[in-house]
């Protein structure tokens, strides 16, 4: 491995780094947030985890999180820190595979492009 | 249980495991699930979906430590998320399919294997010259030693990769970061030196865990009211873990995480067993 190339990964590992680190952060400011509002109004509630009902709709894809955030859910809140946070190694392959691009490495621009696919696939139902 | 009791006993429980996975190094999230489904009687599915989310947090919060360091291997990592990716896709929706009672036995299984497994130690690096399957993927690189950067190679590629597929299944399954099982491949099947093996095993278990916990989110097993303190938990417990990781009597620690994986293991599968979960 010649010197520029070894030089451009490094730079490209910090760069991730601070994403990754960011990304977690933003997250759990989010999710703090939103879990000690949904506290404060609900701390006496009883819980409801022993048998399995599902989510409701309104918590189970980005659209209507967005909107339950954004009309001040505070569930809803919570689940989009927690979307920050799947959102978080997403963002890092895609700059990964721009960083590769970027190297002119072929090879491994592709790898993270198909690594990239493989996880659109698992959230396309969001 | 009110909802502020269970938030409080989940956080300390989930910081208290993050903390020890930590130090010991073997993992914390593997508890958390038996942590909430044995110890509070939640929903297999609840759970599963809690510790799932909670496993990226810590993965991506150490990751971008250890990556400053240099130890962190952007190639490798990457090539082997294809394999991991694809796993934990294939998990997550098995796991939609499998009864409640048999994801308890795997994961009792995974469970007493992680407490019998031998401590992963620090072996000679493999011959530093790549085989052809390596030279061509370039899977090769080198990290810092006392004596300056020292030079390795991967071996066994297409072991290493089946492996990792497995590990990718479990994490989407059982919402666990088999973390345990990526330091097995790259550490004993591609012969990777051990810090890069630990430390791209970190790397890549949150981009595995994201992989499924789309379906998971979608499918509506992610409460996020459960899963605040179990991420919050975990995430504060491991930071604060590593930062006494140098101070830590780690071999005791170690041996009280073994047994307390092993009660877990027993009373996970007899759960499972007597129709109980």
């Amino acid at each position: 491995m010649d010197e520029d190339r070894r030089l451009a990964d490094r730079a490209l590992e910090i760069v991730v780094a601070r994403l990754l680190q960011g990304g977690v952060l933003l997250a759990a400011v989010i999710v703090t947030g939103g879990s000690l509002v949904f506290l404060g109004r609900h701390a006496g509630d009883p819980t409801h985890y022993r048998s399995f009902h599902g989510e409701p709709h309104a918590l189970r894809s980005v659209r209507a999180i967005l909107e339950g955030a954004f009309a001040g859910d505070a569930r809803a809140v919570t689940q989009l820190g927690l979307l920050v946070l799947i959102a978080t190694p997403v963002a890092r392959v895609a700059l990964a595979a721009l960083g590769f691009a970027l190297e002119r490495d072929r090879l491994y621009t592709g790898v993270a492009l198909l690594v990239l696919g493989l996880l659109a696939f698992g959230l396309s139902g969001l | 249980m009110t909802t502020l009791e269970l938030t409080a006993v989940v956080a300390s429980g989930s910081f208290a495991a993050g903390a020890l996975g930590a130090l010991t190094g073997l993992g914390g999230g593997v508890v958390l699930v038996p942590l909430l489904v044995l110890g509070l009687g939640v929903d297999m599915r609840y759970a599963v979906g809690a510790s799932l989310v909670s496993v990226i947090a810590t993965s991506s919060g150490a990751a971008a430590a250890y990556v400053r360091e240099g130890y962190t291997n952007l190639r490798i990592g990457m090539l082997l998320e294809i394999a991991t990716t694809t796993g934990a896709l294939a998990g997550a929706s098995l796991a939609t399919r499998v009864s409640a009672p048999v994801v308890a036995a795997i994961f009792g299984a995974v469970l007493l294997w992680s407490a019998l497994s031998p401590t992963p130690v620090e072996h000679a690096a493999a011959d530093a010259r790549p085989n052809r399957l390596a030279a061509r993927l370039r899977l090769a690189g080198t990290y810092p030693e006392r004596e300056g950067e020292r030079p390795y190679a991967a071996r066994n590629v297409p072991a290493g990769f089946a492996l990792m597929s497995l590990a990718g299944v479990l994490s989407g399954l059982l919402g666990i970061g088999s973390g345990a099982v990526k330091v097995l491949a790259m550490d004993r099947a591609m012969r990777l030196p051990f810090k890069v093996s630990t430390t791209t095993s970190n790397f890549m278990i949150g981009v595995t865990a994201a992989a499924s916990a789309g379906i998971y989110l979608a499918r509506g097993y992610v409460d996020p009211v459960l899963a605040a303190p179990v991420t919050l938990g975990v995430l504060a417990g491991s930071l604060v873990g590593a930062r006494f990781l140098v101070r830590a009597p780690t071999h005791a620690l170690r041996t009280i995480f073994r047994v307390v994986l092993l009660a877990l293991a027993a009373e996970m599968i007899r759960s499972a067993w007597t129709g109980r979960i």
